[in-house]
């Protein structure tokens, strides 16, 4: 196979040496800025999650001058904040043989073999710091009578290096990110911008040197220029319109980066989580996770008649079918999140789903309880259960769960090399924003992992290299490049006003969710994806005839910021439909039917799709064409996953 | 629990603007699945009003699970609603009966100015936390992270306060709209962890100055803000606050 990509833009630059040596050798050769040169530049940082807030604080920290954007009334609310189960490491501290290496291995190999080596690596080694770190923050990891540190176990992994703050790593996470972006917002070196949402690129001289934001409250449109921006601005799983994420994340920003001339890789690249709370009717507005943790003291079963409906304690042992323990003995209900999810879709279709609408496969707590107490299964999972009790109205320490798969978290991403910059110069992506490090799938625990990797520990130092190799001669608000693209994004809002038609966005939303659920979801198949394209192509072109916005852009409006987001979701989703159609082959969260085992597990193909596709953008009305960066492994041999 | 759908009926709050006066709107909500989350009756209002061209209902809110803090409407009285522990988003309308009358307001404090109808600006909680809610660590300055144990009770009480979530139900709740529990809440975060110490003195007196600067209330311990909080934070933390202000004031 070629080792050259097939674009000249996607060169990855990966540091030389070992791979244990490559950050390493980055760091001692990157290029450095003065500490008192590092005030004369400003940084743009969008989006105040984990990525963002850990990023916008080392930076100002260093001296930048930083610019935070988040479109939420506080930095603290992004939806980080709403991870539950725990972020893995490397420490090894239960001596149960753990190491960076092994952390680095799961990661590629729970990947399926479609992220890069030299990027995986050095995440499981920054992985450690990130702990330290946190706890000087005073982040209160659960902990042991000792004082010393608990760990837990995820799926995927056969060691304990998961660390949690009970059900809400991700709050405790996000507030020791962003208590220290507040310390230098109060020492003058953040301007925080809430409720501001970014509308578009500024692209200067080929470089990214600035935003156009829209002001939510005022319906301002506002130019801020830069030296360089950071776009951390999250996945973008709400393109289902039913997801576990929060109602306000979305693709714009890196959707508009994209029509800039940033690459988008692997976006068909989705992860279905196994352990939501099944759907209920079709007011829902979004699922709710119930954390994978779970898996370590829940069985999942079904019954093993088809149709049996009886209440789940009416049936006995013998006619349950633990399915994942049965067809995988050595990982059982741990494997990863992908299989699980297959496998609960398998028994669903295959009619011996439960509850009400048959959507659904219990998680059972009846053996644990049994041999732990209560009391110790509440206080792993006390807040888990009574959310779902609040959800459900079912008592989970009496009936066993209800849980089905939901769409959770997006592999794929703006492409980004080594450094974490994009195709375009001065444009850095950090976090789930990005596609780099979790392949086709991701591996529980690993996305705060990742989150925080970018933002504390590796843009300080490629940030650094950027500015010190470049010049900024200085770009004016005024100047046009910023007239332009402001025109250009008051024109889209414009465009969107005027249609003035009788359908609303939500209800847009929500028919292309089902489109993207049923034929780009858990299965896809070459005629499910073409029927996507042709029905989003359809709604498309209805869109922009027939929606309804109600207000005046110079409030507050809700429906306005939704419009623009779903028009781009529309966009999205037909890209991912064509990423998801080229490649034929099935890897870990991507299921092509076509191509599978004889046993219905993924079947990858290392012959020709060993590579990550990198989307670029054509222009209006012409198709985006895929260049490739090829993968290479030079430290772990793609083999087929096995959990049994 | 029957899955009949109900009719609702809603007093709300409505507002264009700060410098205009606003005024309780009825409104009346057919259709309503006792499933739905109460955010979700809004979400079908407002599908209703937008169908008739008419303008919906600004509300705040984004992750719907309980734990962002972007919600913030005062329901029947009591912010967030009448089920303990419970933020808007997470509280479902099989809590309700068919026919119900529902009067919903945003959170009302001096220091929390109007933006839109249930929209408020919480941002003197953010300037809060910028005065000293913190521990400075500077990024990559950490020692390992067990080079350092800490006693697992004062760990966990530490995570009793770390849970706000930063809503401001309890200034809403609160009769002279304080914000103590909030801030006594990361106080008592930070005080009881050892990494908390060398900043301990000087975070409390910045956090509470900061506090009255905003223009919250005093406390006068009425215990609302306790009752109303959707993490169920015990005003203990108000009570650890005041003697970690006064230590703080007397020994410096």
């Amino acid at each position: 196979m070629s080792q050259t990509p097939t674009h000249p833009k996607l060169d990855a630059k990966i540091p030389s040496g070992h791979i244990s040596e490559k950050w390493t050798n980055f760091k001692s050769t990157a290029k450095l800025v003065n500490p008192n040169n590092k005030r004369k530049h400003t940084i743009i940082v969008v989006g105040t999650g984990l990525a963002g807030g850990s990023a916008a604080a080392s930076l100002a920290e260093l001296g930048y001058n930083v610019k935070a954007f988040c479109i939420q009334d506080s930095g603290r609310r992004a939806h980080s904040i709403a991870a539950q189960g725990g972020i893995n490491a490397a420490k090894n501290y239960p001596n149960d043989g753990d190491s960076i290496w092994r952390l680095f291995y799961d990661t590629v190999k729970g990947g399926d073999y479609r992220a890069r080596e030299g990027n995986v690596y050095r995440l499981a080694q920054i992985s450690n710091n990130i702990i330290d770190q946190c706890v000087a923050q005073g982040v209160p990891f659960a902990r042991e009578y000792s004082g010393l540190l608990g760990n837990r176990s995820f799926g995927g992994a056969q060691v304990s290096r998961t660390f949690y703050a009970r059900g809400q790593t991700g709050q405790q996470l996000l507030l020791g990110a962003y208590q220290a972006m507040e310390k230098m917002v109060g020492a003058g070196k953040i301007q925080m911008y809430a409720r501001h949402e970014m509308l578009d690129l500024v692209v200067a001289d080929g470089k990214a040197r600035g935003i156009i934001v829209r002001d939510l409250v005022t319906g301002e449109i506002e130019r801020h220029a830069a030296d360089a921006v950071l776009l951390c601005t999250g996945g973008y799983g709400n393109v289902y319109y039913l997801s576990t994420n929060a109602k306000n994340s979305n693709v714009t920003a890196a959707w508009r980066c994209f029509k800039r001339g940033a690459f988008f890789a692997n976006p068909c690249f989705t992860q279905i989580h196994p352990t939501c709370i099944p759907v209920s009717g079709d007011y829902q507005s979004k699922l709710t996770l119930m954390s994978e943790s779970l898996r370590n003291d829940g069985r999942v079963w079904v019954p093993k008649t088809i149709g049996d409906k009886r209440s789940p304690e009416q049936i006995p042992e013998a006619e349950r079918d633990y399915y994942l323990e049965r067809k995988y003995p050595s990982f059982g209900n741990l494997v990863p999140r992908d299989v699980a999810s297959r496998n609960a879709k398998e028994q669903a279709d295959g009619g011996k789903g439960v509850g009400e609408t048959g959507m659904a496969v219990y998680l059972d707590f009846a053996d644990s309880i049994r041999r732990l107490g209560d009391h110790t299964i509440s206080e792993r999972y006390g807040n888990l259960f009574q959310m779902y009790e609040k959800i459900t109205g079912d008592d989970p320490y009496k009936v066993p769960m209800r849980i089905y798969p939901a769409v959770h978290y997006t592999m794929g991403g703006l492409w980004v090399d080594y450094h974490l910059m994009s195709t375009i110069p001065g444009l850095f992506v950090l976090g789930e924003a990005n596609f780099s490090d979790h392949g086709a799938n991701r591996l529980g625990a690993s996305a705060l992992m990742q989150g925080l990797a970018d933002g504390y520990f590796v843009i300080p130092y490629t940030l650094g290299n950027y500015i010190a190799n470049n010049t900024f001669p200085k770009v004016d608000e005024s100047s046009e490049p910023f007239a332009a693209t402001e025109a250009e994004a008051r024109g889209r809002i414009n465009q969107l006003l005027s249609v003035n038609g009788s359908r609303t966005v939500q209800d847009y939303h929500r028919s292309l969710g089902h489109i993207m659920w049923d034929y780009v979801g858990m299965g896809r198949t070459r005629d499910g994806l073409q029927h996507a394209i042709t029905e989003i192509g359809k709604m498309r072109e209805e869109y922009w005839q027939n929606l309804k916005i109600p207000g005046s852009p110079d409030t507050m409006n809700k429906s306005l910021e939704f419009a623009g987001r779903v028009a781009d979701f529309m966009e999205l989703g037909e890209l991912m439909a064509r990423d998801a159609l080229q490649r034929e082959e099935s890897c870990g969260g991507h299921f092509r039917e076509e191509y599978q085992t004889e046993e219905g597990e993924a079947k990858r193909d290392d012959e020709n799709f060993s590579f990550a596709a990198a989307w670029e953008y054509q222009g209006e009305g012409t198709l985006p064409t895929m260049n490739k960066e090829p993968l290479t492994f030079e430290y772990v041999a793609p083999s087929q996953r096995s959990y049994k | 629990m029957s899955d009949t759908l109900m009719t609702i009926h809603l007093k709300v709050w409505r507002q264009d603007a700060p410098t205009q006066p606003g005024k309780f709107v009825q409104y009346t909500v057919p259709g309503v699945n006792p499933h739905m989350s109460f955010l979700e009756m809004f979400d079908l209002l407002n599908e209703q009003l937008s169908v008739k061209g008419d303008i919906p209902v600004e509300f705040d809110n984004d992750c719907r699970e309980g734990i962002c803090g972007s919600c913030s409407m005062v329901i029947n009285g009591m912010p967030h609603g009448p089920q303990r522990g419970t933020a808007a988003c997470q509280l479902h309308m099989r809590h309700f009966k068919d026919g119900d009358h529902i009067v919903v307001e945003p959170w009302r404090a001096a220091a929390f100015p109007m933006i839109r109808d249930l929209v408020v600006d919480r941002s003197s909680l953010d300037r809060i936390i910028a005065a000293g809610g913190y521990i400075s660590t500077n990024t990559g300055a950490a020692p390992d992270a067990n080079s350092l144990p800490v006693d697992k009770d004062d760990s966990d009480r530490a995570f009793d306060y770390a849970a706000c979530i930063g809503c401001g139900a309890c200034v809403a709740a609160c009769p002279n709209a304080s914000a103590s529990l909030f801030t006594a809440a990361k106080v008592g975060h930070l005080a009881l962890l050892p990494q908390g110490a060398p900043e301990r003195k000087r975070r409390v007196i910045n956090m509470v100055e900061q506090m009255e600067k905003e223009g919250f209330g005093d406390c006068s311990n009425h215990g609302e803000c306790e009752a109303a909080c959707p993490k169920e934070i015990s005003i203990s933390a108000i009570a650890m606050m005041r003697r970690e202000y006064v230590k703080a004031v007397v020994g410096s």
